[in-house]
């Protein structure tokens, strides 16, 4: 009887529903908004004070971009005072790989980049193991090596699958088309630059299990790899991330290896390893953004609405394939954006490179599908002389319509709601005429405005990534501690989670604590990526606490005396809806309902599952519903560009996104801005430049530190940032009807790019096309203000 | 060796046994004190940064954001130093956080995403704070300028990749003034720890802080070879990426001797280790080229450190001081055991990195003529517009007398092995009249002028175009 209700009341609640007075939707701090300001909050390398006789491992790189390791003798390294090991492929008990497919060796035979870790050295301080790896010596025969997307694809040098989305006859659709325009369009990548740097501490206990502090977004894959490289099983190594200062998808993949060398250290001299990289050791060692290489043929008909695309994007994956397949994937997925092709193939392939591997980073490959596609109508809008946005607007999606991929683009028609409303609420048009006065008087400086919209898809292209757990426990005092899967990052997952167990408990936020990110707690995570960390785990949450909740819900019933269904949990009281009699007055408190059952002998602590419904994808015919719901968003942006040097100012953005329901407005507000201003970096600002010359350095990086690789900083804010969430967007197929919101917004950034191209285009003629590069640093602009000046033969 | 103590956040501590080669920031972590952060090691990110009181040049003390990544900690031997943790307490078991205004602001607004980079502008933000003259402030010429005064380029060497820094920006628009019982504002109004002589020696080397210039300079008799340490904002950078480690580091930074600041009918004398803060401060516009130039200098956090010795030591072809002084055509004044002596700067770059002062020598003092060219402008060319390092610089200083230039000084940064004059451009400005035509011959002139280089920070093409199109600006700009 008890069970039938308890399984009554579970059924009552849907997944996008919320309870009265729900605690997802208020605008809270960051949980750990204290700790951060205070200083108190601690990262992985702010547990070396506290692990005393900790030893250090600094990485011996390697000085070229392609080389065999003839020989590697370690006899003078061991002679500098203080080291105490150096750790080579002969130490690896396990398996000699820090992936997955055994294409990226651990420590290598041969060098496969410039400032590839060819051994670790172990040292008292980490002065000792950076002298004792400085006395390595190490053999090296150079080999001839790829660096550029062009000498990739000249040797046509490739690596994983090449796949194919296509749908109709791109052919035909570029027959029938009245105006067709080609082109290419190479475009750079971004490093992650993380604040905080791969790090992790490794320790043994004295039943040798290893546990590993990371700095890791997936700690089951790092649990994994490290098990494998010590040739133990999963369930004698326990991986915790406390918090990360930053991952954006860099340590998605990343620190598995990282983390394996400090385990392996651990493991073979019984004491605490510590391996931080530094900053240029981060940079240069780790993968970043794919830069992508596009060659297009596009078609219109006489209206400006696209007939056919034929596309092939080559991404530059680096020396192993890491995470490059699914992100290619997903920018092949992404080409489309906003806009309905009807006749459309497009071909990936992924090439080999003498690279740092590239790899996850906010987006996963959407941001360059849809970088190519914006691109695009920027170029051809001018010669089909169409005004851009009006060309993007006559594009959109269509209620009905499906992408290239074959799914339903569902809620199509927020897309033209988004982009009405980011219109009226920038006063696009009336702008547009002030800057066309503006642009009238002034010679030197000229401004230009631009919207562009943002459809991006949620769920891993991966099916099976789409699962998540959690574990709920709820102390006799009332006090409840949860785990889930995810990991904390700076992206407020942690913070929505506590929402979501108060909300579905129906406790004050300050009874809900969180605990770190371990994986004997919660096993078989998947990383927190692709935006669905709030998704996948806040499912889970809620199941585990709607469990408890529904258990409770019997003790509560009988001293409600209703049936279970009836009781309802709210703010910390528990209360009979509509009871009759004596019942209607009569309020519990949590705690005392809670003290109740555990007298009573019932369980309170669960662990919760989720998994994302009706998701299924053919990798090969890629075709498929990927995707549980799209996430919308549209940005208009106004910049000024200085004629006499490119460089640029962002003078307003405004911002319409579609969040779902939000389940903490403030953290989505920060997810929008911070994804905007990245994004903003990764197109104009953010360079990564490698020595492609045939000299002694080929291959090195030369942005390798943050004096050459500049991040946006407060001068990329725009003067005025306006951000809006669209209203009554709820999203039945998410938790409390939410909407993810990591990713999304990075590529609202278009808007900033687009409205230079505006800009640059006022130097010109009417009707000028404007080349713009990416990044479009002050350097670029100001060649293709150069080329718009003599256009205009000025 | 005599006792090395720091204060940090109110309690003293012994810094015994540390080497000259250990950074304030390293110290401070080994300390258990982990709110400041390792973002880069090189000054570029802020997630470093400290409150250190220094003199405010009136006999209190300024609280001081500097990046304590680059200086050794023994050059805060006797000095106080104020982290994130000693601004305000993290809630404990049973104990609600007590927070700054400065953290109260940040962590309601959203200031904090992955909080990294927080401890860091925490400090610089509440260096602002407590800045004396903010609320009095007229909004700062280049409008970026909070309505309570406050100064966003306080900021600029704060780097945050998380929030896209509109909350950060809306924390520090929102400060108040400090209350009547605040700590740090009653601290601040007594005298600063004044500097003490510090000498450390042992195996990894040794760091010595000389009494007074006499001491220096036959220290550096001795011993030419050894580092002459100021703001350690360039030295700093040389020990974490390039792992240089000097046997001997000579501090200067705080010796009375280098920091004086004198108007004369003839010159004025900045002082070889005044921060271009102090100098900013103490010049107040009195220098217009200077007042262009130092707010495009770094960041504040380095700029707190930096001082022109340093720059001119450096002898980096891409330092941004060189261009303007050589423009104002100034002098140094170098001192050494044997004597002082005073050399033109248009005379003082020999080649790459290289210069006349001969080992031993120091420079005491920078010397700009009076009276100033009225036309000045300084242009940097960089990728980012809040602390890049120039791609190009330009400075002009031009005297016009009834329509026509009388004299040019042209100085460049970022085009050859040293800074240079760009004399043929000033031989195509002088005596003719400051016109379009002008400008624009003169201007062909100025983008032949040196040899740039392509490199990661521009190509040499546009270098060369920047030159060109700076005299254009300069013509378009320039109010007469
Ligand atoms: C993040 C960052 C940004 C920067 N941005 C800029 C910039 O925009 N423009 C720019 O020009 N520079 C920039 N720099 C470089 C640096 O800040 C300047 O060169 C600064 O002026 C150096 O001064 P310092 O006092 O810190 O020198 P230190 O690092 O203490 O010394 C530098 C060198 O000069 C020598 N030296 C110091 N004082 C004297 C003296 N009195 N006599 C003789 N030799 C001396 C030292 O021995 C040493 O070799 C930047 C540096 C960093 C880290
Ligand atoms: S660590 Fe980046 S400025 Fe010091
Ligand atoms: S909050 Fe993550 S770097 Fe600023």
């Amino acid at each position: 009887m008890a069970t039938a209700r308890a399984t009554a009341a579970l059924a009552a609640t849907s997944l996008a529903e919320r309870p009265e007075h729900p605690v997802v939707g208020r605008a809270v701090s960051h949980e750990s908004a204290e700790l951060h300001v205070t200083g108190a909050a601690l990262y992985t390398d702010d547990l070396l004070p506290r692990m005393p006789g900790a030893l250090h491992a600094w990485p011996l790189q390697s000085p070229h971009a392609h080389a065999r390791i003839s020989a590697l003798r370690t006899e003078a390294a061991l002679a500098v005072p203080g080291v105490v090991r150096v750790l080579t492929a002969a130490d690896v008990p396990g398996v000699n790989d820090a992936g997955v497919r055994q294409d990226e060796p651990l420590f290598p035979a041969e060098a496969a980049f410039h400032g590839h870790a060819v051994c670790w050295v172990l040292g008292e301080s980490l002065e000792a193991a950076r002298l004792g790896a400085a006395a390595v010596e190490v053999d090296y025969e150079p080999l001839p090596s790829v660096l550029t997307l062009a000498e990739a694809i000249a040797a046509e040098q490739f690596q994983g699958a090449q796949p194919i989305v296509t749908r109709g006859d791109a052919a035909a659709g570029l027959a029938r088309a009245a105006h067709r325009c080609s082109g290419e369009f190479e475009f750079g990548g971004q490093e992650h630059f993380t604040l905080e740097t791969h790090a992790a501490i490794a320790q043994v206990d004295e039943a040798g299990q290893v546990l590993v502090h990371s700095s890791t977004q997936h700690p089951s894959e790092t649990q994994e790899i490290v098990a494998h490289v010590l040739g133990l099983r999963s369930h004698e190594v326990t991986v915790q991330c406390l918090r990360m200062g930053g991952g954006f998808g860099g340590k998605e993949w990343q620190p598995h290896g990282l983390a394996a060398v400090a385990a392996l250290g651990a493991v073979l001299t019984g004491r605490p390893v510590r391996m931080r990289l530094n900053r240029t050791q981060d940079i240069t060692m780790t993968g970043k953004r794919h830069p992508f290489h596009a060659s297009w043929e596009v078609g219109f008909d006489e209206d400006g609405r696209l007939q056919g695309l034929r596309a092939t994007l080559t991404s530059d994956g680096g020396w192993c394939l890491d995470l490059s397949e699914p992100v290619l994937q997903r920018a092949l997925c992404h080409v489309d954006n906003a806009y309905f092709i009807p006749d459309v193939e497009l071909r990936g392939r992924i090439a080999r490179t003498n690279k740092t591997s590239q790899t996850a980073f906010r987006g996963f490959g959407g941001p360059q599908g849809m970088l190519v596609m914006e691109d695009i109508l920027g170029r051809c809008a001018p010669l089909l002389g169409i005004d851009p946005t009006e060309l993007r607007r006559r594009n959109l999606y269509a209620p009905g319509q499906r992408t290239p991929y074959g799914q339903l683009v569902r809620h199509a028609e927020r897309l033209p709601a988004v982009i009405d409303e980011v219109a009226a609420r920038a006063d696009l048009d009336a702008r547009r005429a002030d800057i066309a006065g503006f642009n009238a008087t002034h010679p030197h400086r000229k401004r230009g405005i631009a919207l562009t919209p943002v459809k991006f898809g949620i769920s891993f292209n991966h099916t099976a990534f789409n699962q998540a757990g959690a574990l709920v426990h709820v102390y006799k005092d009332g006090s409840v501690l949860i785990n889930h899967g995810g990991t904390e990052m700076g992206q407020g997952l942690h913070t929505k989670m506590r929402q979501v167990a108060a909300t579905a408990l129906g406790v004050p936020l300050g009874l809900v604590r969180l605990a770190p990110t371990r994986t004997d707690k919660v096993p078989n995570t998947s990383a927190t990526a692709a935006s669905t960390g709030a998704d996948l785990n806040g499912g889970a949450v809620k199941d585990a606490c709607e469990q408890i909740r529904a258990r409770l819900a019997v003790v509560a019933a009988e001293r409600l005396e209703v049936g279970a269904d009836a009781v309802r949990f709210s703010g910390g009281s528990v209360t009979a809806a509509g009871g009759e009699g004596e019942a209607a007055g009569t309020t519990l408190a949590w705690q005392e309902v809670v003290q109740a059952a555990y007298l009573q002998r019932v369980q309170l602590s669960a662990a919760g599952y989720y998994r994302t419904e009706g998701l299924h994808w053919d990798p090969v015919r890629m075709q498929g519903d990927p995707f549980k719901y799209f996430a919308y968003g549209a940005a208009v942006s106004e910049v000024e560009v200085d004629g006499f040097t490119g460089a640029s100012t962002f003078l307003r953005t405004d911002i319409v996104h579609d969040v779902g329901d939000s389940l903490s407005p403030l953290v989505d507000l920060g997810q929008i801005e911070g994804g905007f201003v990245q994004g903003a970096g990764w197109l104009t600002l953010e360079e990564l430049r490698w020595d492609t010359s045939d000299g002694e350095g080929r291959g090195r990086l030369l942005t390798q530190a943050a004096s050459t690789y500049k991040l946006p900083s407060f001068s990329e804010l725009p003067r005025e940032l306006h951000v809006h969430l669209l209203e009554r967007a709820a999203e039945d197929g998410a938790v409390y009807g939410s909407k993810a919101v990591g990713e999304p917004p990075l590529m609202l950034a278009f808007s900033i790019r687009e409205a230079l191209r505006q800009a640059v285009a006022a130097f010109g003629p009417a009707g000028h096309a404007v080349e713009l590069a990416s990044p479009a640093t002050p350097e670029a602009v100001f060649w293709a203000v150069e080329a718009a000046r003599q256009a205009s033969g000025s | 060796m005599g006792s090395i103590e720091i204060t940090v956040d109110g309690d003293p501590r012994a810094a015994g046994a540390i080497g000259p080669h250990t950074s304030l920031l390293d110290w401070l972590r080994e300390q258990g004190r982990t709110s400041a952060k390792e973002g880069c090691a090189e000054g570029e990110c802020g997630a470093c940064a400290v409150l250190v009181a220094r003199p405010d040049g009136a006999g209190a003390t300024r609280w001081t954001a500097v990046n304590a990544c680059l200086p050794p900690a023994l050059a805060f031997d006797g000095q106080e130093i104020v982290t994130a943790e000693g601004l305000g307490t993290a809630p404990t078991p049973g104990a609600a956080a007590e927070l700054h205004p400065v953290q109260r602001e940040m962590a309601e607004r959203g200031g904090s995403q992955c909080g990294y980079c927080t401890p860091g502008f925490v400090c610089a933000m509440a260096a602002e704070y407590y800045r004396p003259d903010r609320a009095a402030e007229e909004r700062a010429a280049h409008g970026e300028c909070g309505p309570n005064g406050f100064d966003l380029h306080a900021l600029s060497g704060n780097l945050c990749r998380c929030t896209g820094y509109r909350p950060i920006r809306d924390a520090a628009y929102a400060l108040g003034a400090p209350a009547a019982d605040d700590a740090l504002a009653h601290r601040s109004m007594q005298a600063p720890p004044p500097p003490r002589p510090t000498s450390v020696r042992d195996e990894r080397g040794t760091f010595l802080r000389p009494a007074d210039l006499a001491e220096l300079t036959a220290l550096l008799g001795e011993t030419p070879e050894a580092l002459l340490l100021a703001g350690a904002t360039d030295a700093g950078v040389e020990r974490n990426l390039r792992h240089t480690r000097p046997p001997l580091v000579l501090a200067i930074d705080r010796l009375e001797e280098l920091r004086g600041l004198h108007v004369t009918e003839t010159a004025i004398e900045i002082g070889a280790a005044l921060t271009l803060s102090e100098i900013e401060h103490t010049l107040a516009g009195r220098v217009p080229m200077l007042d262009a130039l130092i707010p495009q200098f770094a960041s504040r956090l380095i700029r707190n450190a930096a001082t022109l010795g340093g720059n001119l030591g450096t002898g980096s072809p891409i330092g941004d001081s060189p261009p303007a002084l050589l423009a104002l055509e100034a002098t140094l004044l170098l001192v050494s055991a044997t004597g002082e002596r005073e050399v033109p700067l248009a005379e003082y770059f020999t080649g790459y990195r290289q210069s006349v002062r001969a080992p031993g020598e120091v420079i005491k003092a920078v010397r700009i003529p009076l009276p100033l060219a009225p036309l000045t402008a300084f242009h940097k060319i960089a990728k980012r517009r809040f602390d890049d390092i120039s791609s190009v610089a330009v400075a002009f200083a031009l005297t016009l007398e009834g329509g026509r230039v009388t004299t040019a000084r042209i100085g460049l940064g970022g085009v050859a092995a040293t800074p240079i004059r760009a004399l043929a451009t000033e031989r195509a400005l002088e005596g003719r009249e400051w016109n379009e035509e002008t400008a624009r011959s003169a201007a062909a002139v100025l983008r032949g002028e040196g040899t740039p280089l392509d490199d990661h920070r521009a190509s040499a093409r546009y270098r060369s175009a920047m030159l060109e199109q700076s005299l254009l600006r300069l013509h378009t700009e320039a109010v007469i």
